[in-house]
This record gives structure tokens, sequence and C-alpha cells, in this order.
């Protein structure tokens, strides 16, 4: 009987007795002390805690990009750290290429602050702000593509550029993904995203099987240097592969506005005629505008389809329907395989590699 | 006292013929994993031997109190609360007094929590029924030995991947298998020179 007192008194005590001595120690060593992280040489924070620097850069309203949530997987929280911060993990080697190293550039989800940390971030990554909005709208595209309408409620725009991206917050689990902003620039109380069903991604999971119209969601943005060149006045080819497609339709957008005076041509890839989406919408702008064209290819068209477009890979049917692209600029997005492959088409038509702008998404 | 033979013959028997990766085949994880090249494997094996027996070391007075209070049936469970805690402590330490030392070790100190033989060693003790001195020498060994191993594998597979036109499917962890199995033989040939409860 004295043995089932005595035994779990003992090792509860020893438990509180170690816990114990570990909060005297942290006290007493840990690293405690007030630490500076100083921000692009002008923005000044001090923290006390062990965080990485990706939390304790949200945690200060600065929102760097980050896919994968901190596992350094996605390599997208880079940012330069001129100072401190230790040494390069080998957790974050195979995600920095050599210019990256020479740079100074780290994953920020890897990176705990030293004492005096000093960091350079993209000015834009400061303007990118926490938002809170509602789902107004939900549609699907196709089989496994919505579209999202959210309707930004505080603070109640979002200006951005056309282009660029915005990430959804999934609540409960505390993760971020990356969508890219469909809508329309001049409308930015209002944010709308294609995402694409993925089977084991958690956010497309939560987006098809849990959100609902009339939801509150956190969005945080905008970001990304993948955005048109509005002062340039090069005809364009556009390439998208998927739900690619929602940065190009901001483009568009934007280019209709402007009265479509530079010469467009849209290139989207799909499997079938089940993958396609938007076709209408497309297909008008082009009847609307003869500067712009719409090129639709199919690398798979069932037989049911009766598919009279044009068939092959985007790759394929880009060489074959592109010329010289000495003064053009391109605007890519889909999955990296497709990117690289279209950029070495791009440059066998002399196109110059300043005028390729792209976002990969994996 | 034990005498200085005893503590003499512990060590040796824990580091050759004892081996803990060879003979015992344990912390078999990290020592796959870490072992591709030499530096990675020295900084693995030197945290092992700081690890190890320190916890060896705190543990053992814990053990005696547990026999004392006749509750030595924990004994698992504590250890491993002392060793999860030991390292933390040990990091925060290092983290205050030896900076360069901890960022060196980087991510193995904390991987070593989970590294079976520092659980292995401090059971050991109790079953060999050790005084104090014996422990941290066994400790010592124990360690020392494994780091011994990590590094002659991590030394022969860094070879390897330079000159050998290994086929695909033995490439990478499987010929460290291969390799692990070979030195394991070789290290048959030190059984007989020394015993881990030498005869008093």
């Amino acid at each position: 009987m004295m043995e089932y007192i005595l035994l779990p008194t003992v090792l509860l005590g020893i438990m509180l007795a170690i816990t114990g001595l570990i909060i005297v120690a942290d006290k007493a060593l840990g690293s405690g002390g007030v630490k500076k992280i100083i921000i692009n040489g002008s923005k000044e924070i001090e923290v006390t805690s062990d965080d990485t620097l990706l939390t304790i850069l949200s945690q200060n309203k600065i929102f760097i990009s980050s896919a994968c949530g901190g596992k350094a997987t996605c390599g997208l929280c880079k940012c330069q750290v001129t100072e401190g911060g230790g040494e390069v993990k080998p957790t974050e080697l195979p995600l920095l290429s050599a210019l990256d190293k020479e740079n100074k550039v780290r994953l920020t989800c890897q990176v705990k602050p030293t004492s005096l940390t000093k960091i350079t971030i993209p000015e834009g990554l400061l303007t990118a702000k926490e938002f809170k909005t509602k789902l107004v709208k939900m549609v699907d595209l196709t089989y496994d593509i919505k579209l999202l309408d959210f309707k930004l409620i505080k603070p109640n725009t979002m200006p951005f550029k056309p282009g660029q991206f915005a990430q959804i917050k999934v609540p409960g689990i505390d993760i971020v993904r990356a969508y890219s902003i469909a809508s329309n620039a001049s409308d930015p109380s209002h944010i709308e995203m294609i995402v694409r069903y993925v089977p084991n991604g958690q956010a497309s999971n939560y987006v098809f099987k849990a959100l609902s119209v009339g939801d509150t969601v956190t969005l945080t943005g905008p970001y990304g240097k993948f955005f048109l060149q509005e002062q340039s006045k090069r005809d364009i080819v556009c390439i998208a592969g998927g739900s690619g497609k929602a940065p190009i339709r901001s483009i568009l957008a934007r280019l209709k506005e402007q009265g479509m005076t530079r010469k467009v041509r849209y290139f989207f890839g799909a499997k079938a005629v089940r993958d396609l989406y938007y076709t209408q919408e497309m297909q008008q702008l082009a009847k609307e505008y003869p500067n712009f064209e719409y090129i639709p290819a199919l690398s798979n068209p069932l037989p049911e389809d009766k598919w009279t477009g044009a068939t092959g890979l985007i790759t394929d049917v880009l060489d074959r329907m592109t010329g010289n692209l000495a003064e053009a600029e391109a605007y890519l997005c889909g999955s990296p395989g497709m990117i690289d492959a279209c950029i070495k088409v791009l440059n066998k038509h002399e196109i110059k590699p300043v005028n390729v702008f792209y976002d990969k998404f994996a | 006292m034990v005498s200085i033979t005893v503590l003499f013959e512990i060590f040796i028997a824990s580091l050759l013929p004892f081996n803990i990766a060879l003979a015992s085949i344990l912390g078999m994880c990290p020592l796959i994993a870490i072992s591709t090249n030499v530096t990675n494997a020295k900084g693995m094996g030197l945290a092992v031997v700081l690890v190890t027996t320190l916890t060896a070391a705190i543990n053992w007075p814990i053990y005696e109190f547990l026999k004392w209070s006749g509750t030595d049936t924990l004994d698992l469970l504590v250890f491993m609360i002392t060793i999860a805690a030991s390292v933390q402590f040990l990091e925060l330490a290092m983290q205050k007094f030896l900076p360069s030392l901890y960022t060196a070790f980087g991510i193995y100190l904390p991987l070593i929590t989970v590294n079976c033989i520092v659980l292995a060693v401090s059971l050991f003790f109790v079953n060999y029924d050790y005084g104090f001195l014996e422990t941290v020498v066994f400790a010592l060994g124990s360690s020392l030995g494994w780091a011994f191993a990590i590094v002659l594998l991590s030394g022969i597979r860094e070879k390897l991947s330079v000159i050998a036109d290994l086929p695909r499917g033995l490439k990478g962890k499987a010929i460290a298998f291969v390799l692990l199995g070979i030195l394991a033989l070789a290290f048959i040939g030190f059984s007989g020179i020394a015993r881990v409860d030498p005869i008093q």
C-alpha cells in the first residue's frame, strides 16, 4: 500500500525539483538579456524571448513570407543578416545558393537573434500588414480549383501591385500559405484568390473542407517582386499553368484599364478541357481588344473534349507560336518545372533575362 | 575504494570489446545519419562524450536516492527526466560561458537528448552495480567508444564517397550498414582483453 503513495510522490518530487532547477538556471544563465534587432539600419526591435527571427518579426507585425511555416523546407523566408545571428545552420544549407551565402542571406525561421542582430529586408515587407477579412464569395472554377473573394474589414484596403501575393493564415494550426491575388488592383477593398486542391495540403484542405462563406479569415500581404512593370511599353507574353492564372488575371485587369495599349499574348497550359477556367472571360477580352490574344493549350485533351485549339506541352506551343522576343516582356506563373522549361524556350527566342518575371509555386 | 586497475579495465572494456555502438548496437540513428563526414562525426562524438559522462554522474546519486527510498523501480522514468534536463542545462551554460563551443555543437547537443546510448549507459551502471567512480569511468569509456566508432565509420564513408564506384543500391545508408557490420566483426577481435565487470 505504502508504495502506491511513495512512487508517485518521489517521481513528482524529482520532476518538480528538476523543473525548478532548470527555471532557476534559465533565469541565472539564460540568454535572458535584452536582444536588439536593427532592421535596415533604422527600425529597432528589442526582444527578451528566445524565439526565431521569423516569429519575432511577425510578432512585430513585419510579415516575412513563409509557405512552410518555419520548417526550413520552402526557403521563402530569406533575409539578409548582416550582423549577429550565429553560424549558418545545416538545416538552411540546402536552401541557400552560393550567392545567398556570399550576401549573408539566411532563413529567418532558423536564425535565433544574438545580442545585436542587424538585418536587411526589402522595404516592401515593412508595408505588409495583417488584415482581418470576411469571405464573401466562393466559386468552383473547375473540379479542383476555387475562387475565393475576401472583403477586407480591418484595415479595409490592401493596396497591392497586380501580380503580388498574400497569405492565408489557417486557424488552429497556425500555418500560413501564399496565394496570388487574382483581383483587380484598382479595388483594394477586395482580395480574390485562386486555390487549387492539393490532396495533403493543409491550407487547401482547410479552404476546400472547412471554409465557408461568411467566415472571418486573417490575411497578410501584399508580398512579392512579381508584378506588372507599368511604366514599360514592351509587348507582353504571359504564361500560366494550373492555378497560376491568378496573378495574370490581376495583371490583365490593369492592362485592360489602361486600354490594352501593349500587345499581349497569353499562353495557358492545362491537361484537358475540365482544367480550363475563365475561358469565356478571356475570349471576351480578346474580342474587345485586338491587341490581346488568349491561347489555351491542352497537353492531354480527352476524346469527349472535341478540342480544336492548340495541343501539346505549353513549352512546345510557346516555341511554335512565338517569334523573336528581344523587345518583349514575359510574366510566368506556375510550377517550378514548367517555369524553368518555359524560360529555356523564351531564351531561345532571344528574350532579355531582365525582362522575364516569374512566380514559382511548389 | 576501487583500485586504479579495476577502473582502467572498465575503461578499456567499455571502449573496445564492449563498445556500445559495435558490440551492443546502440545509438544507431545518429551513427548512421551523421557519419557522412568526419568533421560532423567529431562534433557529434564530442557532444555525446560530454553529455553521457555528465548525465551518468548526475544519475548515480539520484539512483542511490531512489534505492534508499525504495523506489528504484522508477529508475527508467527518472533517468529520462534528468537526461533531458541536464542537456537543457548544459545548453544554457554553454550558450552563456562558451558561446564558440555552443555554435560548434550547433544542432548536435539537443539531438543527443534522444540518443539511446545516454540512457543505456545510465541503465547499465544499475545492472553492473557500479560505484560512482566506476560509473563515471564506464560512461566516459562507452561514450568515447561510440565517438571512436562514428569517427571510424565516417572516415571510411568519406573516403568511399570519393574513390569508390558503388552500385546505386549500395550508396548512402546501405553501405554504412555493411561497413558497420565489418567494423563490428573486427571489434570481436578485442574480446577477452578486459571485462566491464572485472573480477576483483
